[in-house]
C-alpha cells in the first residue's frame, strides 16, 4: 500500500506540489492523471525516493520514503519516465545487474530472471544486446528489471509513452496481472482511455492538488459529465475547488 | 554479492564491449606517446647523424679564380656542383628554393689574397628555411677553417707561432652520464603516461553520470536500495581498473619501442629495463584513483557526453602545467615538491631513468600525498552525487 499525505515541493518559485494527498490500495490499480507539468512526476519521483518532499510525507507499506528510503526502494518496482537499458548488455544481463542490485544472492539471480523472462515474453530476445531494440521491447526489458524481484508495489511514470497498439494492450494485460497477484499499481498518464480502461481509483492532479479522487463511475458521477474526457476538463477547471 | 562490487563488474563487461572504451583505453592512450616519442626520435637522429657523414652538395660561381679553396671544400666532403650563370641568377635560384645556398668567388680574390687584402667570398641563402641553414653553416664552417689554414701560414712565413692567436685554450667537461641525457629526453615520458593512464578512463569516468543521464538509465538506477555512495564508488574504481591497465600498456609499449630506437647513437642509454618499468607502473598507480575521481567530479557538471569530452580535454592537459613549469625552472626534487601529484611521480621517474638511488621517502609522500588527494576527490564526487538536482 502507498499513502501520500500532504506532500509540497518546490522547485525555485514554481510550487509542483501542494499539498498532495492520496492512497492507493493492495489489489488495486490506481491512476495518477492529469495535464503535463500537473506533478504527476514530481510525486512519483518522491514515492521512489529519488526527490525529497519539503514537507508532507508518504509511505510505501508503512515505511517511511524519507526516514527509510533504502528499505522503502526495496519494496517497489520502479519504471520511471526515462528507463534507458545498458546497450552493450543483453536483456538477460540487465535484469540480472538490477536483480543483484536488489540484493539477491547469486544462485537466485539466473532463476528469477528466468522466471520474469518467461512472465513478460521475453525469451525471443533476452539474450541480445539491447541495442537497437524497439521502443516495445526496451520499456518490456524495463519493466522486467523493475519487476524482477517480486516487488508488492509497482510505480510506473507514463509506462504507455511510445508504445504500438499491440504492446500497450500487452502492458495493459500485464497490469491486470499483477493486480490479481495483489500488488499495488500507482501508474500516471495523461491519456484518458488508458486510465478509464484500467484504473480501479482515478487521482486527477491539477496544478500540484488533487482535483479529484474516485472510480470512473464516481467521477462521471460528481462532474456530471457522461464523456470522461469532458469530466476531466471540468474537474481540472475546478482545481481547488471541492466538488 | 556486495553492490559496490556488482557495479564494478557491470561496469568493466560493459566497458570491455564498447570499442569507443576500447580504443581509448587500449590503443589509443597507450599508443600514441610510443609513437610519437619514436617518430621524434627519428627526425632528431636523422638530422644530426646525416649532417656531418653525407657529402654536401655547394654549386659555386667562378671556381676557376680559387682552385686552392676549391680543392680544400673537395677534402672537406664538400661536392662542388653546377652554378647558376652569375650572381643575380643565384639570387634568384636560392629564393625560388633551386638551390639551398650558392657559394659566389668573385674576380679579385686571387689579388685580394695576394695583397693580404681580406678576400671576398659570398655565401648566398634564405636562413629562414632550416635545411638551407643547417647547410650555409657547414658550408662556412669549411670556409673558417680555410681561413684558419691561411691566417696559420702568413704568421708562420713571418716567423710568428699561429698559438699566439690562441690566447685561452676552452675545454668543457661534461660530466653527465648517458642514462643523464636520456633522462632530458625522457622526461616526457611521464607526461604520456599519465595522458594515457587518463585516456584509459575517460569514458567510464564520463559515464557514471553526464553518459547514464543521457541514456535516460541513471533514474531507474537511482531506485535501487542501494546507496548512491555504492553506486558512484563502483563505477570510479571500475575507471581506475581502466586507467592502471591504460598505464599499464603504455609503459610496456615504451619498454618495446626504445628496443627499436637507437638511442645510444645520441649518446644516450636510458635506465629502462623491465624493473623501471614496474616501478613506474607502482609509481604512477596511486594517480588513477585522482584521475578517475577528478574526471568523474568535471563530468557531473555536464550536461551531455559531448559537452563532458569537451570539458575532460582540458582535464587531460591539467597534469602537463606542474611538469612544464618544473622543467622550464630546473626544480630538483625535494620533499615539498611530492605532495603535488603527477609532478611527483614525473620527479621520481626522472631519477629512475638517470638511475639515481631512490629516496624512499619521496616515493612515501608521493605515493600517500596522491592517494590522499584523490581520496578527497572521491568524497567530493560521492556528495555530488547526493545532491538532488543530479537527474538534471
Amino acid at each position: 500500500m502507498i499513502s501520500v499525505n500532504d506532500l509540497r515541493k518546490s522547485f525555485g518559485d514554481i510550487k509542483a506540489l501542494d499539498g498532495v494527498s492520496f492512497e492507493a490500495q493492495d489489489g488495486r490499480v490506481t491512476g495518477l492523471l492529469g495535464p503535463n507539468g500537473a506533478g504527476k512526476s514530481t510525486a512519483l519521483r518522491i514515492l521512489y525516493t529519488v526527490l525529497k518532499p519539503d514537507s508532507g510525507s508518504a509511505t510505501i507499506d508503512g515505511i517511511d520514503v524519507v526516514a527509510e528510503s533504502l528499505k522503502a526502494r526495496s519494496q517497489i518496482g520502479t519504471l520511471p519516465h526515462a528507463s534507458g537499458l545498458y546497450p552493450h548488455l543483453t536483456a538477460r544481463e540487465n535484469i540480472a545487474y538490477y536483480a543483484k542490485l536488489y540484493g539477491m544472492s547469486c544462485n537466485v539471480v539466473d532463476e528469477r530472471v528466468q522466471k520474469i523472462i518467461e512472465q513478460l515474453d521475453i525469451r525471443d530476445f533476452a539474450d541480445r544486446r539491447t541495442k537497437g531494440f524497439s521502443q516495445g521491447q526496451r520499456t518490456k526489458v524495463a519493466l522486467a528489471r523493475a519487476l524482477v524481484h517480486e516487488p508488492r508495489n509497482i510505480i510506473l511514470d507514463e509506462p504507455s509513452n511510445g508504445l504500438d497498439v499491440m504492446a500497450t494492450r500487452s502492458l495493459r494485460a500485464l497490469i491486470r496481472d499483477l493486480r490479481s497477484a495483489g500488488k499495488c499499481i500507482l501508474f500516471s498518464s495523461h491519456v484518458m482511455q488508458e486510465v478509464a480502461q484500467l484504473c480501479d481509483e482515478i487521482v486527477i492532479i491539477a496544478e500540484g492538488r488533487v482535483a479529484l479522487h474516485d472510480s470512473a463511475e464516481g467521477i462521471r458521477n460528481r462532474t456530471g459529465c457522461d464523456d470522461l474526457e469532458d469530466a476531466f476538463v471540468k474537474a481540472i477547471n475546478l482545481a481547488g475547488t471541492p466538488l | 554479492m556486495n553492490p559496490l562490487r556488482t557495479v564494478f563488474v557491470k561496469e568493466v563487461r560493459d566497458n570491455l564491449r564498447d570499442r569507443r572504451t576500447l580504443l581509448s583505453a587500449l590503443l589509443m592512450g597507450p599508443l600514441f606517446g610510443p609513437i610519437l616519442f619514436a617518430f621524434v626520435i627519428n627526425i632528431s637522429l636523422k638530422q644530426s647523424l646525416s649532417d656531418d657523414s653525407e657529402p654536401l652538395d655547394v654549386p659555386v660561381i667562378g671556381r676557376e679564380h680559387a682552385p686552392n679553396l676549391i680543392e680544400f671544400l673537395k677534402s672537406h666532403n664538400i661536392n662542388i656542383s653546377e652554378a647558376p650563370a652569375d650572381r643575380a641568377a643565384a639570387v634568384k635560384a636560392v629564393k625560388t628554393g633551386e638551390h639551398d645556398l650558392v657559394l659566389v668567388i668573385p674576380e679579385t680574390f686571387g689579388a685580394q689574397l695576394a695583397d693580404t687584402i681580406p678576400a671576398m667570398v659570398e655565401v648566398i641563402s634564405d636562413l629562414a628555411n632550416t635545411q638551407a641553414q643547417r647547410q650555409s653553416r657547414r658550408a662556412v664552417r669549411a670556409l673558417r677553417s680555410y681561413n684558419q689554414q691561411l691566417a696559420a701560414m702568413r704568421l708562420r712565413a713571418r716567423g710568428v707561432s699561429p698559438v699566439v692567436l690562441r690566447p685561452l685554450n676552452i675545454d668543457v667537461v661534461d660530466v653527465s652520464t648517458p642514462s643523464g641525457r636520456s633522462a632530458l629526453l625522457l622526461g616526457m615520458l611521464s607526461y604520456f603516461f599519465v595522458f594515457a593512464l587518463l585516456t584509459g578512463g575517460m569514458n567510464l569516468a564520463i559515464d557514471s553520470t553526464a553518459g547514464e543521464r543521457e541514456r535516460g538509465s541513471l533514474e531507474p538506477l537511482l531506485c535501487l536500495p542501494v546507496t548512491r555512495d555504492q553506486l558512484i564508488f563502483g563505477k570510479i574504481f571500475a575507471a581506475c581498473l581502466f586507467m592502471a591497465v591504460s598505464l599499464g600498456l603504455s609503459l610496456v609499449a615504451f619498454y618495446v619501442m626504445l628496443k627499436f630506437v637507437p638511442l645510444e647513437k645520441l649518446g644516450m642509454t636510458p635506465n629502462f629495463g623491465p624493473g623501471v618499468v614496474a616501478k613506474a607502473f607502482l609509481l604512477f598507480v596511486p594517480f588513477t584513483l585522482l584521475g578517475a575521481s577528478l574526471m568523474t567530479l568535471v563530468a557531473s557538471f555536464t550536461k551531455s557526453f559531448k559537452e563532458a569530452q569537451t570539458w575532460l580535454s582540458v582535464v587531460l592537459l591539467a597534469p602537463t602545467l606542474p611538469i612544464l613549469i618544473v622543467s622550464i625552472l630546473m626544480v630538483r626534487p625535494s620533499t615539498e615538491l611530492m605532495l603535488i601529484p603527477s609532478l611527483s611521480q614525473h620527479l621520481l621517474l626522472v631519477g629512475l631513468i638517470k638511475n639515481e638511488p631512490v629516496n624512499m621517502l619521496h616515493v612515501l609522500v608521493s605515493v600517500s600525498g596522491t592517494l590522499i588527494i584523490g581520496g578527497m576527490v572521491t568524497l567530493i564526487c560521492a556528495r555530488l552525487y547526493r545532491r538532488e538536482g543530479l537527474l538534471g
